[in-house]
């Protein structure tokens, strides 16, 4: 099973990525589907600028979607993640999972994510509704603190 | 061998990408951080805090005292905020 990765700038559909994973087969038992959205801060962000290293982001996500393979039987893996300007409510990122059982399905998908969050060369850029240049978004240390408990 | 920078790093830099030639003794990415760092004041801001400075060498992860060996492409970005 090779896991299936895109970079891109367009949106994407879960339930048909899910649907993809799925068609055809009667061994999935479990199919976890994480979607992250643009948050709108508050009310005070009118978009994030997602910035990324071409090339690296794809082969980054696909080491780490090969690492979950190594440690869950997983029958499907495909992991989206969009860049460009993505207004609040918009769909950033996509991780789907299958396998037989759902433990490996719902740990995967964390696993992925947490990993994406603090390996995948992405950078987030606010604009703000009041028009001022935003911030770019800092990295937290809940976020390095969960890749971290996957030893 | 070319430099890309990323984010904030860029924004300091001025700079997307360049083609950069650094001496033989720098030998580490640590070493190449040192010696971009005093190229000039916009270079001096960007890697002002270099234990927050992440490294890819030909486009993987590598520690600060990873060797360049044969790397044509070095970059230079904060930690990532994707997901």
């Amino acid at each position: 099973m090779t896991p299936t990765v895109r970079v891109q700038a367009e949106d994407f559909d879960a339930a048909a990525e899910a649907a993809l994973l799925t068609q055809g087969r009667t061994d999935i038992g479990a199919v976890v589907t994480f979607t992250g959205l643009c948050r709108d801060e508050g009310g005070r962000l009118a978009a994030l600028e997602l910035e990324h290293y071409p090339g690296m982001a794809e082969e980054e996500i696909a080491r780490v979607a090969a690492q979950a393979c190594e440690r869950w039987p997983l029958q499907g893996v495909t992991a989206i993640h969009r860049f460009g300007k993505i207004a609040p409510g918009a769909q950033i990122v996509l991780v789907v999972t299958a396998s037989s059982h759902r433990v490996a399905a719902f740990e995967a998908a964390t696993f992925l994510m947490d990993y994406l969050k603090t390996r995948a060369p992405f950078w987030k850029k606010e604009h703000r509704k009041d028009g001022t240049s935003g911030e770019w978004v800092a990295a937290t240390e809940a976020d390095d603190a969960a890749a971290g408990r996957w030893g | 061998m070319k430099a890309v920078y990323f984010a904030w790093m860029r924004e300091r830099i001025g700079k997307t990408e360049e083609e950069i030639a650094p001496p033989a003794e720098v030998r580490t990415a640590g070493e190449l951080i040192a010696w971009l760092s005093a190229q000039g004041e916009e270079y001096a801001y960007a890697f002002e805090n270099p234990k927050v400075i992440r490294v890819a060498l030909d486009r993987a992860h590598v520690k600060h005292d990873a060797p360049l060996g044969e790397a044509r492409e070095a970059a230079f970005f904060p930690p990532m905020t994707g997901g």
